[in-house]
């Protein structure tokens, strides 16, 4: 079996006397898709911050495709291939939906000490951003500023420029967050067409659409994880049964 | 030995009076999140308030009143009708709104008292000087506004370790967006605070108006030193205000001091006494600087 | 949707009124007029200068003022010497200064330039108040540094007893004076234009929307706006070394940050985050200052009122409500 492409060991974060992580592991199989669920409070999105840099460990490793990332800032591991769509939305509200995207791709191409070529003509920026765009279900949505969009198409907006820095790995933080029936429709859809060409990991609350999309299930309880299984296998726990359970009574 | 000593004493005094500024203005700024240029300009009304109303009554004391109720008052006015729209508004916003507010306070102080400097006695019952040591005398007012400040941070300290709204004040800096969610009305602790503060700018006014010319403009200059002081002291703690105040106000009035004589060791004479000056008047700029380094949330923040 | 047609006829109008100013100020019999106009463009240049890293890039800088102020040093610096004939102290070799322009105002825009750099890279690693005190502070600082330099006159200032020489120009006539510093705004917006619309720009921009995300996108924020505050510098400089030739006088005073507020409050006043705004904010500020103190001493007090309906009601400003809501990029 090939190394996984994220490995995570003992993550331990804590804030103050509150445990958030408590000696997390879980490792993320190279082309699978992998979820992340658990109670309110858990300590998924610490998890995730750590994960993709935007908190410091208080203990415990974070290895991505075999290299150790702990101590990496933000940008770099952007550019060694982990990419991460946000929460709550986290887009340029004044730039237009193709200008958002170019941006991404921007960032990936490198060369932004450039100071005379107007940008928006630029066919090296914006024909992949239209190609994403497109990918994503928002073609005809292009020029229309971010801060315009629905929240369904902000959310696919958000995972588009994600893919445009042509990650390896894709952290998801709740992606269907605040959408109707037939916007999480289209969002599982995308996702699934996704999978070919990059590893998923998705924090998210709607059971169904996890069991829909996951091959592996990491739960987490009060900052533990409870050891990694395929859905059947997850569902059937006894111990998940109780967290969440637990938590309803 | 004994100049030092008096120099000791001038800083503590200066220190004092950048506490009084500070600790409204830390506040203001840990709570509201909201940056508030025209802080100097409740200074100086408690300064011209302070004037008009000694000069009226012939007791200081009366004016002193005059300026805290003066300064506490337009404080009020100011934040319901200028600074509730900008308390959701970006900082840049907040600086511009607050930079035109002192252009504005500054006419209208003018307007009511003319362009003229004004100045103020020191009450005739603390002309005197006191024997802190013997063979040094120290003036006496100046040992009064040491106490005044000092008791002031007692107050405080009162205020915001001992009491129900204290600990509204103590969670509002140091977690804003809870406190809206524990049920506390918001809208009249940011105007408590915000009355505080400008009251306690305008009695710094009042007490520095006796040992300074009173003249428009006279609070921009203490408004940037009050904002160094709340950078080093760390910003939402009064802790940290009275802290950064005192080094502030012993830093400044060292290197006045000492600086330009020390140098004559190395330069001559008139070079000493200019490169002094002015590295003295640099001192504090460095000093929050150095701190910065260091500790870059300041010395005590209120949240981290 | 947006209002190109709008934008385009007030900008144009602006341009023709810009160029033909000189001329106006004579048929109308008022002289005076060609050097407030001058006094405008050059403000104006310090102004765009600041909205590039304030309105395209979101950086709150109070010490741009140093900027300013060190361009006109360099240049009141250099023609002292040049004047006086003795070498410039602190400078190796035994260079007696110069009143060339070719010579001085690059030197103003290096000196600022390079100041810009050394300050932006301190302050850069800070962000919000942080930032502002910080670049507050080195502005005092310098300020301070130049009270005390007596030889340059301390606090008083220094005058010019020449204003800079070009070959073939003759820089004490108004109107030729005008247009060199006409034509130095002009190549400043012009590269702005170009710089905000590429990829730089682009980046930066993003920075003033969203700097967690740039990051998250793998760009190193910090570089792109280090570039933008040097550029920024570079262009206050230019504009000091203009304004010491207008008024024939540098003093610390322009380096104070209230001067740095005063220039902020162009930026805003004509509209943020383009490039035509801080034209029109410069003109506004200063024909207030000039007409309206004909009618009150205290024209400050209306200007300061106006500046806070700005800020709470008309955040596009004046360039903004007159070229509508397509008022982009200037």
């Amino acid at each position: 079996m090939a190394e996984p492409i994220l490995e995570v060991e003992a993550l331990t974060k804590r804030f103050g006397a509150l445990v958030a992580n408590d000696s997390l592991s879980l490792a993320v199989e190279d082309g699978a898709v992998h979820a992340l669920i658990g109670p309110n409070g858990a300590g998924k999105t610490t998890a995730i911050a750590q994960i993709s840099g935007e908190l410091r460990p208080d203990g415990g490793r974070i290895r991505f495709r075999g290299r150790d990332v702990t101590r990496l800032p933000i940008h770099r591991r952007a550019r060694l291939g982990l990419a991460r769509s946000y929460q709550i939305t986290s887009l340029f509200p004044d730039f237009t939906a193709l200008e958002n995207v170019a941006l991404a791709v921007q960032a990936r191409a490198g060369h932004g000490f450039r100071f005379w070529k107007p940008a928006r003509g630029d066919a090296a920026l914006v024909v992949p951003a239209r190609d994403l765009l497109a990918r994503v279900g928002l073609r005809g949505r292009a020029d229309v500023p971010a801060a315009e969009l629905a929240h369904g198409e902000q959310r696919q907006l958000e995972i588009a420029m994600a893919l445009a820095t042509t990650p390896s790995l894709l952290l998801l933080d709740e992606p269907i967050a605040g959408m109707g029936r037939d916007e999480t429709g289209r969002m599982v859809d995308l996702l699934r067409a996704l999978r070919d060409s990059v590893t998923i990991l998705l924090v998210e609350h709607d059971m169904d659409v996890v069991f829909a999309l996951a091959d592996r299930i990491t739960v987490l309880v009060k900052g533990r994880a409870i050891p990694s299984g395929p859905p059947a296998a997850i569902r059937a726990d006894r111990r998940v049964r109780d967290a969440y359970l637990g938590e309803e009574a | 030995m004994l100049l030092f000593l008096e120099q000791t004493l001038n800083g503590l005094q200066l220190g004092v009076m950048l506490f009084l500024m500070a600790a409204g203005l830390t506040l203001v700024f840990g709570i509201m999140n909201m940056i508030n240029l025209a802080h100097g300009s409740f200074y100086m009304i408690g300064a011209f308030a302070a004037v008009a109303a000694t000069r009226a009554s012939g007791s200081f004391a009366l004016g002193v009143v005059a300026a805290v109720a003066a300064a506490g008052l337009v404080g009020l006015a100011t934040e319901s009708l200028v600074l509730r729209g900008l308390y959701r508004r970006e900082h840049l916003d907040q600086v511009l709104a607050t930079f035109g507010l002192i252009l504005v306070f500054n006419e209208l102080v003018s307007i009511v008292w003319g362009p003229q400097a004004m100045f103020l006695e020191i009450p005739a019952a603390l002309s005197g000087t006191v024997e802190i040591l013997p063979g040094a005398p120290y003036p006496a007012y100046r040992l009064a506004i040491i106490g005044a400040g000092l008791a002031v941070a007692l107050f405080l300290w009162a205020l915001i370790a001992r009491t129900r709204i204290g600990m509204r004040i103590r969670a509002g800096a140091s977690n804003r967006e809870m406190i809206g969610a524990l049920g506390v009305d918001i809208g009249r602790l940011y105007t408590l605070v915000f009355g505080l503060g400008a009251m306690l700018a305008g009695l710094a006014g009042a007490l520095a108006g006796p040992l300074l010319a009173i003249e428009v403009g006279m609070g921009e200059n203490i408004l940037i030193l009050a904002f160094v002081v709340i950078i080093i002291g760390g910003l939402g703690s009064v802790r940290g205000a009275l802290i950064g105040a005192l080094l502030v106000g012993l830093v400044d009035t060292y290197g006045r001091a000492y600086l330009p004589s020390g140098l004559r060791a190395f330069v001559d004479p008139a070079v000493a006494d200019n490169m002094g000056a002015s590295l003295a008047a640099m001192a504090i700029y460095l000093l929050m600087a150095m701190v910065l380094i260091w500790r870059p949330r300041g010395l005590f923040p209120a949240h981290e | 949707m947006t209002s190109p047609g709008r934008r385009e006829i007030v900008l144009v109008a602006g341009l023709a009124l810009l160029l033909a100013a000189p001329g106006i100020a004579e048929a109308l019999g008022e002289p005076f007029l060609t050097s407030l106009f001058t006094r405008i463009v050059i403000y104006a240049l310090a102004a765009a200068s600041l909205d590039l890293i304030l309105g395209y890039g979101g950086l709150v800088s109070f010490g741009h003022g140093a900027f300013f102020g060190l361009g006109g040093y360099v240049v009141g610096i250099l023609a002292f010497h040049g004047a006086e004939g003795t070498a410039i102290p602190f400078l190796p070799g035994e260079w007696a200064g110069t009143t060339l322009a070719v010579v001085a105002w690059p030197a103003a825009i290096a000196a600022a330039a390079l100041f810009a750099l050394v300050i932006g890279a301190l302050s850069l690693r800070t962000s919000g108040i942080y930032f502002i005190m910080i670049t507050l502070a080195f502005a005092q600082m310098l300020y301070f540094f130049f009270v005390s330099l007596t030889l340059y006159g301390g606090d008083d200032g220094l005058n010019l007893w020449e204003r800079s020489r070009i070959p073939g120009l003759d820089l004490y006539d108004d109107t030729t004076f005008y247009y060199v510093s006409l034509a130095a705004l002009l190549a400043f917006l012009y590269l702005a234009w170009r710089i905000v619309n590429a990829r730089f720009g682009m980046v930066m921009r993003g920075c003033k929307q969203n700097e967690r995300r740039m990051r998250a996108l793998g760009f190193p924020t910090y570089r792109y706006r280090l570039a933008a505050f040097v550029l920024a510098g570079a262009g206050a400089g230019l504009a000091g070394a203009l304004i010491a030739n207008h008024t024939e006088f540098v003093g610390p005073g322009l380096l104070h940050w209230t001067r740095s507020g005063e220039i902020m409050v162009m930026v805003i006043l004509g509209g943020m985050g383009t490039l035509a705004g801080p034209v029109f904010g410069a003109a506004a500020y200063l024909l207030a200052e000039e007409f309206l103190s004909r009618y009150t001493e205290h024209w400050l007090l209306f200007l300061g009122l106006f500046l806070i309906f700005v800020v709470l009601f008309a955040k596009r400003g004046i360039y903004g409500w007159l070229a509508g809501p397509g008022a982009r990029d200037g």
